[in-house]
């Protein structure tokens, strides 16, 4: 979404999800948890003053068969457990490819090669196409940035 | 000379005490005892329920047993009107963390949040404590089971075994000696051990039972248990790891007594 709302929400979620930790001796929120409670915010502001922000949210739980999970929320409050997802104009283009190759049980080297066959497709086919993403893992050890194209305001 | 700094909660005395918050914590010395321990595979809380008349209207729901949540219960001790202010607090706070977060409220944070309501009645308002302490048990996927003690003052702590009410101190003084040695040592000679050598054998559900009406019968001053008098109160989980809120029924409770009466009458038959 707008770069305002964006940094504005996800700030707001992520130092409230912090102050959970810190308030509850070091206890993290499951991803189940924080989806809903992001989606909660969504649905509170969508009456008031909406953040015109699309979410998709990743975490590793111990707990949950094969420790991760992915959640996709949109600005209207809606929220949903899902294998793959995408938002914004890439979902037009990325959805199709994802719903043929993801497969169950993937291991991480295989969904990094989606996701790459994904952003090969947005950068021969999207005409509105900005060419630099950044790919990053969630597991087991946390999250850790994969590859990092240059980012355009650094030159 | 307290007697000038102690009609205000929110006054310090020049001891450096909160003297209302003291003659609350007093007042609950005077209510049916409940007692708490914690188990393997549950909680088990027992109460005693004072009748005060039998012209009373047999009681459809508890006076001392509550349910706050699909994985928490508690017991009070205390005045039963304070009581519900603070259980309709506690079913709030469950439901709404479960509305915000669709998962269910980790107990600590349940008990802290009542704790936290029962401060500001301490320090704001001019408005008296509550005078009501509660044995909190509960079950969640971080702790497992638990068991939280809290009292006027908005304190409040984790326990193994413990007691609340009348008696409180001979509760707690055969909870120290009982709590944790299995019946089949029971017979084996206390020494003096270094108490950090010997481990603590949590009691299973059963054995808490027993336990906690042999404390029940302490406290109670010999008067004679029966389930007119009892309440008994088990917490444990199911096959599907859903909680179950179990108040025995008449008859189960009169099993527990008269395992509880077999086993101190062959205690010391070598």
């Amino acid at each position: 979404g707008p770069n305002c709302d964006l940094v504005n929400f996800s700030e707001y979620i992520s130092k409230n999800l912090a102050l959970y930790e810190l308030s509850n001796d070091g206890m993290k929120l499951s991803t189940h948890a924080q989806a809903n409670f992001c989606r909660g915010e969504l649905a509170k502001a969508l009456r008031k003053g909406p953040f015109q922000v699309n979410v998709i949210l990743g975490g590793y739980d111990e707990n949950v068969p094969n420790g991760g999970s992915l959640y996709i929320m949109d600005y209207l409050g809606s929220c949903h457990k899902v294998n793959y997802g995408a938002q914004g104009y890439a979902s037009n283009f990325t959805l199709s490819i994802m719903d043929r190759d993801w497969e169950e049980g993937m291991n991480e080297e295989q969904a990094v090669k989606i996701v790459e066959h994904c952003i090969r497709e947005l950068n021969m086919r999207f005409l509105l196409n900005q060419s630099n993403f950044i790919i990053k893992v969630v597991d087991k050890d946390g999250v850790r940035t994969v590859k990092a194209d240059s980012d355009p305001s650094d030159n | 000379m307290a007697r000038r700094y102690d009609s205000s909660t929110t006054t310090f005395s020049p001891e450096g005490r909160l003297h209302q918050v003291e003659y609350a914590i007093e007042a609950i010395n005077n209510a049916g005892t409940s007692v708490g321990i914690l188990a393997k595979d549950g909680v088990v809380m027992a109460s005693e329920k004072k009748v005060t008349s039998g012209l009373l209207a047999p009681a459809r729901t508890s006076e001392k047993t509550y349910k706050l949540c699909p994985h928490a219960t508690c017991t009070v001790a205390g005045l039963t009107a304070d009581a519900n202010i603070l259980i309709d607090q506690a079913r709030l706070r469950a439901g709404r963390y479960a509305y915000q977060y669709q998962e269910p409220i980790p107990i600590e944070n349940l008990v802290e949040h009542v704790c936290n309501y029962k401060q500001a009645y301490t320090q704001y308002g001019g408005l008296r404590p509550f005078g009501v302490a509660f044995l909190f048990a509960g079950y969640d996927i971080h702790h497992g089971f638990q068991l939280y003690q809290s009292d006027p003052s908005g304190n409040y702590s984790g326990w193994k075994a413990t007691v609340i009410g009348a008696n409180n101190q001979a509760g707690k003084s055969l909870l120290k000696t009982e709590y944790g040695s299995s019946s089949s040592s029971g017979d084996e000679m206390k020494t003096d051990e270094d108490p950090a050598k010997e481990e603590i054998e949590m009691p299973t559900t059963a054995e808490a039972l027993r336990l906690a009406v042999k404390v029940l019968n302490k406290t109670m001053d010999g008067a004679a248990a029966s389930p007119e008098k009892l309440e008994l109160f088990a917490m444990t989980l199911d096959e599907d790891g859903n909680c179950v809120h179990k108040i025995l029924n008449a008859k189960e409770v009169e099993a527990v007594i008269a395992e509880v009466e077999s086993e101190t009458a062959t205690a010391g038959d070598t």
